[in-house]
């Protein structure tokens, strides 16, 4: 199964990866190399096996709903690459 | 100061500290003067001597208030994918260059408390993402046994720094077997404990189903000195444990126990002299006691792919919030998701790129089932198979690395060769198993790892089993590089 180009490319803007044309060529070879070792899988017999595992017997773990510390607004603003008025700032995302 | 602490362990370093025979600032100060020779090593990213002494007087304030603590004035070198409050965390990407944590990791807050104190970030695969430490942004960390190889991945510089003397001991994390690799590489002792029992809060995720945060020594008794101070329950972490944290007994025996070798993992892949001293280190521990019988548990043949859809698929969720807008640097582009897919398209490394793009793909609509859906059907069987053969043996043992360290450059071209590389320790983060690499010996000069794995919660007496062959197998002794 050869993932095409413009499959990567779609995988790529799923993923919100700006790539040039010579990273979509290199990925697709990378990526049917990858993909085409997962074959391996093909055939298996999985009746009996539930997929919905978990990695610990653990479930619904909730925190107590009582107030704590928090992260100051400056300290979450800190690192920032454009902050404004206690706001991170992007482009404008929705034009009017 | 003239002395060469470099030898010391940390419970060394500790009774010399609780009984003032050296002060936090002099073990500081020591390991800061041994620090030039990272320079031919590459270890670390980041080493500060001023913060370093600040938290040195900070770890003495402790012993002189009587509260010293079990690695009082211990160094512990960080990787950099550990977020440490004030000191820059990178993941050894240029996405989070400059990224300067507003608070501590979990395992960070807690070595404090033990009365450590952090001693510089180390080296990476960039996002924890590889198996020879050559994919980070920034340097290439050498192996101290030989200059011109790998030490391994992705917790190179945690290893390599343990190995060389420049720290005591250090944490790595380990997700597909990123510390027990290194640790086979660069002949140190190397554990990833059982998932749950140290806490993932302030590690920076890849695969939050499989990270686990664990130590790095030149002994297991460090090692689980180490564990003991950075595991038990944290309530920051949903997926932690609520268990106690490690304890550790020195008076362990391998008498009577039954360790089970596969021999999907004695057999084709595993280089010769890797096999050799494996087989050796066995037959020692059969000498000390213990049952060694081979077993087969062909679900391992499946781990490669298995892990290579879900921790991908994992990473490239864990990953989506790199984006430019609230950390890191960002890259202008065309609106808010050309400037979002600018920023991660060239501040993302090959490596990490490909992996979020694998990950993507086994989870856009039409492939779900086809990929993600199958290897964790997979994950269950492989746990299954490895859960029934513990209650069978108390171990199961095996190389934790196919090859010694092999040549810087050699297989980076090949976007498959290094993922093949972690069919030993990918088992263990499948099902959250405990494992552990000591070294066993060398083949042409390169340290070798042996890996023995636990059923969860095993953790106490898979240490304890760890020490006593580690007293039966030859000594490593120190690198000279």
């Amino acid at each position: 199964m050869a993932i095409s180009l413009d499959e990567v490319r779609h995988v790529a803007t799923l993923a919100r990866l700006e790539l040039d044309e010579t990273e979509v060529a290199r990925f697709q070879g990378e990526l049917n190399a990858i993909l085409g070792h997962f074959h391996d899988l093909d055939g298996l017999d999985f009746s009996g096996l539930d997929p919905a595992t978990v990695a610990v017997p653990l479930t619904d773990v909730m925190a107590d709903d009582v107030p704590g510390m928090t992260l100051p607004r400056q300290e979450a603003l800190r690192n920032a690459p454009l902050a404004k008025a206690g706001l991170f700032l992007v482009p404008m995302i929705i034009e009017e | 100061m003239a002395a060469d602490l470099s030898h010391l362990s940390a419970a060394e370093i500790a009774r010399l500290v609780r009984t003032r025979a050296l002060s936090c600032r002099e073990v500081a100060q020591g390991f800061l003067d041994g620090a030039s020779l990272d320079q031919k090593i590459g270890a670390f990213l980041r080493l500060d001597p001023e913060t370093t002494l600040a938290e040195a007087d900070r770890a003495q304030e402790m012993v002189d208030a009587g509260v010293g603590g079990p690695l009082a004035g211990v160094p512990v070198a960080v990787k950099d994918n550990l977020s440490t409050e004030g000191i820059e965390t990178t993941c050894a990407s240029r996405i989070l260059e400059g990224y300067i944590p507003p608070y501590d990791a979990t395992v960070v807050t807690k070595l404090r408390e033990a009365g450590a104190f952090v001693f510089g970030k180390t080296n990476l695969d960039e996002f924890a993402m590889g198996t020879s430490g050559e994919n980070s942004a920034y340097r290439t960390t050498k192996n101290p046994w030989d200059l011109s190889r790998t030490p391994g991945g992705s917790s190179a510089g945690s290893a390599a720094a343990v190995a060389a003397g420049l720290a005591p001991v250090s944490l790595g994390s380990d997700t597909g077997g990123s510390i027990r690799m290194p640790a086979a590489l660069c002949g140190v002792v190397g554990f990833k404990p059982t998932y749950g029992r140290a806490s993932r809060y302030g590690l920076v995720a890849f695969g939050s189903s499989l990270d686990q945060v664990g130590p790095f020594a030149r002994s297991v008794e460090d090692t689980a000195l180490l564990a003991g101070a950075i595991t038990g329950h944290d309530e920051n972490d949903s997926t932690s444990l609520p268990s106690a944290p490690i304890t550790f007994s020195a008076d362990g025996s391998l008498r009577g126990k039954r360790i089970g070798v596969p021999q999907e993992l004695m057999g084709e892949g595993i280089d010769a002299g890797v096999r050799a001293r494996v087989e050796e280190a066995l037959e020692t521990l059969r000498q000390e006691g213990a049952t060694v019988e081979t077993i087969s548990l062909p679900s391992i043949a499946l781990g490669v792919s298995t892990y290579y859809i879900l921790a991908p698929a994992e990473a490239s969720s864990n990953l989506a919030r790199f984006d430019g807008v609230r950390y890191g640097p960002r890259i202008e582009g065309e609106g808010h998701i050309g400037t979002v897919a600018r920023t991660r398209g060239r501040l993302f490394g090959s490596e990490v790129k490909l992996r979020i793009m694998v990950g993507t793909y086994v989870l856009s609509a039409g492939y779900y089932d086809a990929y993600y859906t199958k290897a964790l059907a997979v994950r269950e069987r492989m746990k299954e198979e490895f859960l029934a053969a513990l209650d069978s043996y108390d171990f199961i043992a095996s190389p934790a690395s196919p090859l010694p360290a092999f040549p810087l450059g050699s297989l980076s071209n090949d976007p498959l060769a290094l993922k093949l590389l972690d069919f030993c320790t990918i088992p263990a983060n499948l099902g959250g198993f405990p494992a552990i690499s000591i070294p066993c010996g060398f083949t042409e000069g390169l340290p070798v790892g042996l890996q023995l794995l636990a059923a969860p919660g095993e953790d106490e007496a898979l240490l304890s089993s760890a020490h006593a062959a580690e007293r039966a197998l030859p000594p490593i002794g120190r690198p000279s590089p």
